[in-house]
């Protein structure tokens, strides 16, 4: 007996190198956290051979637990403030400053070589660190940040030598100017990915034009509405070999010689599985995209105003789509080519192109939803902003696509309710929910009683994200969600009916969750004071404002941290 | 029904600093241009400011845009009005403290008007994205109703900006898309649109809108000279005013800039 454990026990003990090997080829974050928590060789293995880390809220762990615990790090996805921020919920100069993370990582990473950040705070000061101490880096992914200006971004270009991927997102950035192109060097030729759609400033064509016929293993080329049909015909005959492209401006007075040009260009891109960009594209120029359309899984259009007919025109050439993003300019119209067009749909976006026309109809509405969700069963992700919607169309459009994972539906009149029978809500995220088990994120819209979050607290068992505005009737609501949804990490509320009750329910909840946002509910101070003093291992964070009452608690943002409270909080945040 | 201010206003006149309302953005970086083009008489002017308030609430407040004095009022439930940028750096004249975004306090009578109220960060689009369609070149432009009793004619316009932003001259041979606007004339709940650049005066403009509504106009300035004479419109012969909204949402009388000239809709700016 005894021999028999000895050789089991034998059998299961690796040398530390080997384990570390095994463990190393772990990619994901949540297989890797498992693996930590066996024992602590596999603790150690685990640290050891992490080269990546994503850290979801940045005050949750402080750089210094970070670093101590991580030592081989390259590459780090930070993001920092709450979600709501991206809709100005929250003030200036909250936080979320990146520089702490870039001094402890120069110290602790000097060989970092790669750094996503979202919604941080990041100055020029930090770019020009970044780009000063690092000799390895590589690769920055920016979206949703703000404090940086293109002399930042110009930094970066200047120093980094072995930059492989700059990719400039939809950022608070001040934008001086283009000039930071022009500061790649001449011998630089190491870039694959670059992203500056979202700056505006125009940049210098020729320098950008030397830049791609030079950096041979161009894959990623977003430009910005600066450049041209004509300027972007040189550059993609340059790089037949991209896989995504991003546009400029797509409308210009070209000759016929252009014009073919063109084509041709586009036809020279077998790669392309992914378009976007198309500044005002008119339907004269789109057929040129035709032949690069073949083999495109995902097309951006959310920046180009297409009507329906050039748009339904085009995604006859996209057969192989499977993500597709629009403006409601397509109309009900646009989504029926959809449904019938697109069989492998799997993500659909579709954007307002004027969010506040109140007066007449426009946009899409229940009907193309359901248009698509009869021709694109695999519909799993959807984003939806509409004016209308009714119970029974949400009911019929999840019958048809059981399979989502991310249902977002915008609404976009606050509280407003089934527009054919007058009703909640209610009914269609029920039906949401019963019907799409394996549904991840959830928002909803319209008028809602606290019946819809009864439903949510039954049914959505794999639910993890759930964004709340206008809606429910009483502390109820909110209460069903933190007692009936296991797997809740990010709940973010706005301008509901939810107090202190539904507040204190979910005491011991919020230690399993990321974070917690509620603004412009009916928790007070106390309310607040009360979770924090239960919950030690929670920073209760209040953000006052001028102006409002003392005993109110307007906008409340719980997370976890292993860090304490934070000890960069600006005057207006108080940590409880 | 829209409930109008009483009253004169004094915002009829050529400078374009005097009101600056808390909706206002006031970046200079920003090129953001709303223009309405209005028949008015005396009182109609009232409303017609009125009405321009509700459209300037199509824009989306950051903290930036508001003044060191912040009326909770306006800052509350409405607007939604946008910095258009991006462009806007963290120097700003509003104290930081000062955010009243997302609170809703006093319910303003303004906000509610045709029951929708807009709210900060009301729906929930990336302030980039909503920026970037503020500033888009709306062809064709959205259509307002204006119900009400005084005989008001706006036409509203959202500016192509892209090409002057940052003081980048658009000449890269882009093709200059179509300027529509809309009109409306109260008391006739659907407007009209018309492509300012099909227009090559402002006699034109008038004798489009004039067949459009088949109504006779008068403007009290004029100071044109068309090739086709001048049109009741134009020439006071009729009871209606042609007038136009600035972005600050001051009413001018139509003509005093010539037609053609490039920076015709600067002039409107602030600064």
């Amino acid at each position: 007996m005894k021999e028999a454990k000895r050789k089991k026990e034998a059998a299961g003990t690796f040398p530390d190198e080997v384990l570390e090997r095994v463990v190393g080829m772990i990619k994901s974050h949540k297989d890797r956290s498992a693996a930590s928590l066996v024992c602590k060789d596999w603790f150690n293995a685990e640290r050891w051979s992490r080269a990546r880390v994503f850290i979801g809220n940045c005050y949750s762990v402080s750089p210094e637990i970070v670093t101590r615990r991580f030592p081989n790090i390259r590459s780090v996805t930070l993001k920092g403030k709450p979600r709501f921020s991206d809709f100005n919920l929250v003030p200036p100069n909250w936080g979320a400053d990146v520089h702490a993370w870039l001094a402890a990582f120069a110290d602790k990473y000097p060989f970092l070589e790669e750094l996503r950040l979202k919604r941080m705070t990041v100055s020029d000061e930090s770019l020009e660190f970044l780009a000063s101490y690092f000799p390895n880096f590589r690769a920055i992914s920016l979206l949703s940040c703000d404090g940086f200006s293109t002399d930042g971004i110009a930094a970066i270009a200047t120093h980094c030598k072995n930059l492989v991927e700059l990719d400039i997102q939809e950022n608070d950035v001040e934008d001086r100017s283009g000039s930071w192109l022009s500061c790649f060097p001449e011998n630089f030729t190491s870039l694959e990915i670059l992203n500056f759609a979202n700056l505006n400033s125009e940049v210098n064509f020729d320098c950008l034009e030397r830049l791609v016929s030079r950096c041979k293993s161009f894959k990623v080329l977003k430009v910005n509405k600066s450049i041209n049909l004509e300027q972007l015909q040189k550059l993609i005959s340059h790089a037949p070999q991209l896989v995504e492209l991003g546009s400029g401006t797509f409308t210009q007075e070209l000759t016929a010689n252009q014009h073919s040009e063109l084509e041709n260009a586009f036809s020279n891109c077998k790669n392309l599985h992914t378009l976007s960009g198309l500044w005002e594209a008119k339907a004269l120029y789109l057929p040129v995209l035709y032949p690069a359309c073949t083999n495109l899984t995902f097309l951006n259009l959310s920046y180009a105003a297409l009507g329906s007919g050039e748009f339904a025109s085009l995604l006859v050439h996209c057969p192989r789509l499977r993500r597709l993003w629009v403006l409601d300019t397509v109309e009900d119209k646009g989504l029926e080519a959809v449904g019938s067009h697109c069989p492998l749909l799997e993500e659909l976006r579709v954007f307002p192109y004027d969010p506040f026309d109140q007066e007449i109809i426009h946009g899409v509405t229940e009907s193309g939803f359901l248009a698509v969700s009869y021709g694109c069963r695999r519909l799993h992700y959807v984003l939806f902003f509409c004016r209308q919607m009714t119970n029974a169309a949400v009911a019929t459009i999840v019958k048809n696509c059981p399979d989502f994972t991310h249902f977002r539906l915008c609404i976009m009149d606050p509280g407003q309710p089934d527009y054919l029978t007058n009703e909640p809500m209610d009914e269609a995220f029920g039906a949401v929910v019963k019907t799409c088990t394996q549904l991840q994120r959830l928002a909803v819209s319209g008028l809602l009683t606290d019946l819809t979050f009864e439903y949510i607290g039954k049914y959505a068992k794999n639910l993890e994200t759930l964004s709340v505005a206008f809606a429910g009737s009483s502390d109820w609501g909110m209460q069903c969600v933190l007692n009936g949804c296991p797997k809740l990490r990010k709940l973010e509320i706005r301008d509901c009916p939810f107090g202190n009750v539904a507040l204190l329910s979910g005491l011991e909840k919020y230690e399993s969750m990321r974070s917690l946002w509620m603004s412009a509910c009916n928790v007070t101070m106390n309310g607040c004071r009360l979770l924090a003093r239960e919950m030690p291992r929670l920073n209760v964070e209040v953000i006052k404002e001028e102006g409002s009452e003392d005993s109110q608690a307007n906008k409340v943002y719980v997370y976890r941290s292993v860090a304490g409270p934070r000890r960069d909080a600006p005057p207006f945040v108080l940590t409880l | 029904m829209q409930v109008s201010a009483s009253g004169s206003m004094s915002t009829v006149s050529n400078d374009d600093n005097l009101v600056l309302s808390s909706e206002d953005s006031s970046s200079p970086d920003e090129f953001e241009l709303e223009l309405g083009l209005g028949l008015s008489l005396g009182s109609g002017v009232a409303k017609a400011r009125h009405q321009a308030l509700r459209s300037q609430y199509a824009r989306i407040l950051t903290a930036k845009d508001f003044p060191s004095v912040v009326s909770s009022a306006s800052s509350s439930s409405l607007s939604s009005s946008s910095s258009s940028s991006s462009s806007s750096s963290s120097s700003s004249s509003l104290s930081r403290a000062n955010v009243t975004a997302g609170t809703k306090r006093s319910a303003d009578s303004v906000a509610v008007a045709n029951g929708a109220s807009q709210v900060v960060g009301w729906p929930p689009i990336r302030a980039y994205r909503m920026n970037s369609l503020v500033n888009h070149a709306k062809s064709p432009a959205t259509e307002a109703f204006h119900s009400g009793e005084e005989e008001n004619r706006c036409i509203r316009k959202a500016d192509n900006g892209d090409g002057k932003k940052n003081g980048n001259p658009n000449d890269k041979g882009h093709v200059r898309s179509s300027l529509f606007v809309k009109v409306n004339m109260d008391g006739i709940p659907i407007g009209r649109k018309v492509d300012l650049t099909a227009h090559k005066s402002y006699e034109a403009l008038a004798r489009t809108l004039e067949n459009m509504f088949n109504e006779p106009t008068t403007l009290v300035k004029l100071r044109l000279s068309g090739k086709d004479g001048p049109s009741r419109l134009l020439d006071g012969s009729s009871e209606f005013v042609l007038t136009y909204e600035d972005k600050d949402g001051d009413w001018m009388l139509v003509g005093d800039v010539p037609w053609g000239n490039r920076n015709y809709l600067c002039c409107y700016r602030t600064g």
